[in-house]
């Protein structure tokens, strides 16, 4: 693929971009992720020179149904940290209409007022067709913020699916809202929400059916888990939103609980499994854009792949045998034993 | 693979007035045209859309005003966008604005007006027309 | 049943022998739409009969005015002992420029006053804070303490006309402010007439002026009720909107109900929370509506709220005082009604919907300028506006006798279908525990935003038309003459305050509001300290300052 005419007039380099993003120049980064967003293959090399400045913030994710109260969590959670200190960067995801390709960002509507505040940076994203929850581009974005030197980053997912378990592959600490009378006791028992949970919230803590959400979760915990560390997780409560004052108090306390999650991460191999995770997963991703795209890419262009397409419809050839084809030819001078590694990719 | 760049936009409402009905409608519509639409709510100083805008690297910023306060508040969004190396963002405009003010608020760097009226057709059409989403540009 | 067996018989056979000459017709000459509907988007027949209105009761639905179900108004007379009151919205400007409008006003043959207050002031900020800047004196009138109200009021006799006060976050303060004004002018509480707004829960559904959360917010208010039934029993403490409503583009349905179920929140509240009887105070409770351009519909939607208000004070309050069944409401016709384009053609709007207003028997009505879709209204605009009523209530003879369209067969049963689904709105609003409960999980937002978005997309499509706007555009637009407001008066305002700051007795404001800090802290009425603050010319924000940091800030949820 050709690069974009503007590359043309670019006036910083890849080491001149890194240097300002991680100098936390606002404007490079959030046109980082756009980039990153939109796919752009010199987007993943200003990547190559962010990379080893990253590793240092506390990446929490949050997770829930809709009308849940992620983003208000969230927007308390920023306020918390800040009054602590800490920097904070917000990536909130929202989805994407399946049929218009657009999509409405309405998470920062509630997090608005930290948009003057240096220390804050919050970005929306829409999942553009992804599974899980998230966007593709959440992986690098949390990047780019931990390399702008953001000690705190928050993962707001969509929460409209039941498969919401990506979040996992992210954050070192998982944050599930459930809201009492909203079905939630049910999505609770569904696989995947209880085994990602490191805290589970219950908001709107005020309405009927609180207490026997609370209890369900407990139940759940006891049946089925073993806690890795020790750490069984906290169920808090948060009380009414339009009661400000114990609100505060009762984000203080998921504060604190989220920051000794993470002290007991760091302070065992629980931190580093979920590092190696997510290594697996980039190298994995990274190797699936370096081998796999670049050939697609060559078949398309040459026609070949709609040919390809043809003969599997017609039934007149099948797909396991033009991947070994394919295979065969761009690892030529390998191994047969390593192209075998490469279909894997 | 490389995806077609989005268009982002972010609709907001400088000033103190609460009449964000035209503003509610429009983020809906411009979902439906395609487009990624950030809504920061009512209410807003132009020091918060400013930001607001640069950290969500939107290519266009639709202000909506009914209160009149348009002549002071309109000027200084493009003001901070330029001066935080933003003003290559479009900002266009809408709310009962008098035609009076247009020749001003142009000057100031507003790139379109669209007062009561307008259709939502139109106010697409011209981003269409006159907005590229800002992806690969550094 | 008001017909016979035979009539209905016979009123059968007609209708289905009609119906079948239409069905031959319209295939020669086909109606110029599929669907007729009203501007809510309601669907009507193309004829009503006596069928659509079988089941209706003379003596229970319809009656005389005066008495159960009062469909057909409070007052007994109608509008031959008096009119409704003509009252004009205006403020603009500093406290002086819109003084000098009321009296002209009122020369004009106004009846009573109504204020516009601008932003910063409807918001509860001082013209000087970092959030107000530019918006000074721009919609409505700016004021920051008691020297502003009483400069507003100057030379107005206080005890004779009754003013209504758009406000709602800051109203207790206002109220307090005019108060303290009329006292200084020799005229005690219990002579003063009024109305302050006070209605907080259409902010959060629709015109987001907030600043408190809905419960501590819905607490003031009860504060104002409890206040104005002791002590200055002439005034509305509250009117209770669907004007806001409807301007954020609900349907006329809607704007029945929520404003009703509104009502209801606010009249449980003061019961629970100071344990006042129901009849103590429901008869000070006002109610506001739009007049929007759907001629019936407005109608029909005034009529039903009057019986459906009957019906919810005597069977869900029990209250006995028949004052206490009266809705008593005030009407602005459509702002939203108005265009741009051709503004001329919006004094002929407006005076359909004031027309329907006054066929609807409102109490009291404020005539939209044609110019006010442009910009606040000139005083030639205002004049007009102001000569329509004349005009409708001395020239029309629409004033001659009270509620001409009942017993329409269209009318009788539009309004009953209106009732009905605002019930079940009403319905499902008790179900998930009460308004403010709907609020916060953005129930009625959600609902009225959907309506708006549809009846811009019907306007997009030309399914609904707007002359001017979407067909029968002019060639070139007519250049009309706006109102301006001076840049300077918002420097002016903040020298004016500054002075006040300088002159005041700092340390009793300083008491004052510590004071206020305390009684908000233990749940008492903040009516009397707050108008102590005033009189030591506490400014609005320094008092909203203390609401706002004991019962927090609300934001935009942000409900598409």
């Amino acid at each position: 693929m050709s690069k974009p005419a503007v590359e043309m007039s670019k006036p910083l380099d890849d080491r001149e971009k890194a240097a300002k993003i991680t100098a936390g120049d606002v404007r490079t980064a959030s046109r980082l992720i756009r980039n990153l967003e939109d796919r752009l293959p010199t987007a993943k090399t200003t990547l190559k020179h962010i990379f080893l400045h990253t590793g240092r913030a506390h990446v929490i994710g949050i997770t829930g149904s809709p009308g849940a109260g992620k983003s208000t969590i969230a927007d308390a959670l920023i306020a918390s940290y800040r009054k602590l200190g800490k920097t904070v960067g917000v990536l909130a995801v929202d989805p994407t209409s399946p049929f218009t390709g657009g999509a409405i960002l309405g998470d920062r509507i509630r997090m608005q007022r930290h948009a003057e505040d240096p220390g804050v940076f919050i970005r929306s994203l829409a999942t553009r067709g992804s599974l899980g929850g998230l966007s593709h581009a959440v992986g690098d974005a949390i990047h780019v913020l931990d390399a702008m030197g953001k000690d705190i980053i928050l993962i707001e997912t969509v929460g409209t699916g039941q498969q919401e378990v990506e979040i996992i592959n992210h954050a070192h600490t998982v944050v599930v809202l459930l809201v009492p009378g909203m079905g939630d006791e049910i999505q609770a028992m569904k696989a995947g929400i209880m085994e990602i949970a490191d805290i589970f919230v219950i908001n709107k803590a005020d309405r009927e059916g609180a207490r026997q959400l609370h209890g369900i979760i407990s139940a759940m915990l006891d049946l089925a888990r073993e806690f890795p560390g020790g750490w069984r997780p906290p169920i808090l409560e948060v009380e009414n939103f339009f009661e400000p004052v114990s609100f505060l108090d009762r984000i203080a306390i998921l504060q604190e609980s989220v920051d000794r999650h993470y002290q007991l991460m760091a302070g065992s191999e629980l931190l580093e499994d979920r590092l190696k995770r997510k290594s697996i997963l980039e190298l994995n991703e990274a190797l699936r854009a370096a081998l796999i795209e670049p050939v697609m890419h060559d078949l398309v262009r040459e026609g070949e792949f709609a040919g390809m397409i043809s003969r599997i419809m017609k039934k007149e050839a099948d797909p396991y045998s033009l991947a070994e084809e394919i295979a065969a030819r761009y690892f030529k001078a390998k191994t047969a034993g390593k192209t075998q590694v490469a279909r894997l990719a | 693979m490389v995806e077609q760049g989005k268009i982002r936009i972010m609709v907001a409402k400088p000033g103190l007035d609460g009449h964000d009905r035209g503003a509610r409608i429009l983020s809906r519509y411009f979902r439906d045209a395609g487009f990624e639409v950030i809504y920061t709510g009512c209410h807003q100083t132009p020091e918060q859309i400013a930001a607001a805008a640069v950290q969500e690297d939107v290519d266009l910023v639709g202000l909506s005003c009914l209160s009149g306060a348009h002549r002071f508040l309109f000027p200084r969004v493009v003001e901070l966008l330029r001066q935080q190396g933003a003003g290559d963002i479009v900002v266009i405009a809408g709310g009962i604005i008098p035609e009076d003010d247009f020749p001003f608020l142009h000057q100031a760097g507003i790139k379109a007006i669209f007062t009561p009226g307008a259709s939502l057709e139109s106010i697409v059409d011209w981003i269409k027309e006159n907005v590229k989403t800002g992806s690969g540009n550094e | 049943m008001p017909f016979s067996k035979e009539t209905l018989i016979i009123s059968r056979e007609l209708t289905e022998q009609w119906e079948k000459e239409v069905a031959s017709a319209i295939k020669d000459n086909p109606d110029q739409k599929t669907r007729f509907t009203t501007q809510s988007d309601f669907e009507i027949k193309r004829l009503y009969t006596p069928q659509d209105i079988e089941n209706l009761d003379f003596a229970r639905d319809i009656g005389v005015p005066g008495v159960f179900p009062y469909l057909r108004g409070n007052q007994i007379t109608g509008y031959r002992s008096k009119y409704w009151t003509f009252r004009m919205f205006s403020g603009m400007g500093s406290a002086r420029d819109t003084n000098q409008r009321w009296h002209l006003l009122l020369r004009e043959g106004n009846t009573g006053l109504s204020t516009a207050f601008d932003f910063p002031t409807l918001m509860g900020y001082d013209t000087g804070s970092p959030k107000a800047r530019g918006e000074c004196g721009k919609c409505g009138v700016a004021i920051d303490t008691l020297e502003d109200m009483m400069t507003l009021v100057a030379g107005i006799p206080l005890d004779q006309v009754t003013t209504s006060m758009t406000i709602n976050p800051p109203a207790t303060v206002l109220w307090s402010m005019y108060i303290a004004a009329a006292q200084a002018g020799g005229v005690p509480a219990t002579k003063i007439g009024g109305t302050i707004q006070n209605d907080m829960l259409k902010e959060f559904i629709a015109q987001k002026t907030f600043m408190c959360p809905p419960e501590p917010s819905v607490k003031l208010i009860s504060d104002t009720i409890e206040f104005g039934t002791k002590y200055v029993p002439r005034w509305n403490p509250i009117s209770i909107s669907g004007y806001h409503i409807r301007e954020a583009g609900s349907t006329a349905i809607q704007e029945l109900a929520f404003t009703l179920r509104d009502g209801i929140e606010y009249v449980e509240d003061v019961i629970r929370r100071k344990g006042l009887d129901v009849d103590e105070f429901a008869p000070r409770l006002s109610f506001f509506f739009n007049s929007h351009i759907d001629f019936f519909e407005e109608i029909c939607k005034m009529r039903a709220a009057r019986r459906m208000w009957a019906k919810i004070m005597r069977d869900r309050f029990k209250a006995k005082n028949p004052r206490s069944l009266w809705m008593r409401f005030h009407t602005q016709t459509a702002g939203c009604s108005l265009t741009a384009q051709q503004p001329l053609n919006n004094i002929t709007r407006t005076t359909i919907e004031a027309l329907a207003a006054v066929l609807g028997g409102t109490q009291s009505l404020h005539t939209n300028s044609f110019d006010e879709v442009l910009c606040l209204p000139s005083e030639a605009a205002a004049t007009i506006a102001l000569r329509t009523q004349q005009i409708i209530a001395e020239e029309s003879g629409a004033a001659n006798t009270i509620d001409p369209l009942a017993g329409s067969y269209f009318i009788e049963s539009l309004t009953n279908e209106m009732e009905e689904q605002a019930w079940k709105y009403i319905e499902k609003i008790d179900q998930m525990g009460g308004m403010i409960e709907a609020i916060k999980r953005g129930y009625p937002q959600q609902e009225i935003a959907d309506a708006a978005y549809n009846f811009q997309l019907q306007l997009d499509s030309r399914e609904k038309i707007q002359v001017g706007v979407n067909k029968y555009l002019a060639r070139e637009e007519e250049k009309i003459p706006l109102q301006q407001i001076d840049e300077q008066v918002e420097e002016e305002q903040i020298k004016r305050l500054n002075e006040v700051r300088r002159r005041r007795d700092w340390k009793a404001v300083k008491t004052s509001l510590l004071e206020l800090k305390d009684v908000c802290k233990r749940g008492d009425n903040v009516m009397p300290t707050c108008i102590e603050a005033v009189k030591n010319l506490a400014s609005i924000q320094e008092i909203c300052d203390v609401y706002r940091e004991v019962y927090g800030e609300y934001r935009d949820p942000g409900l598409y």
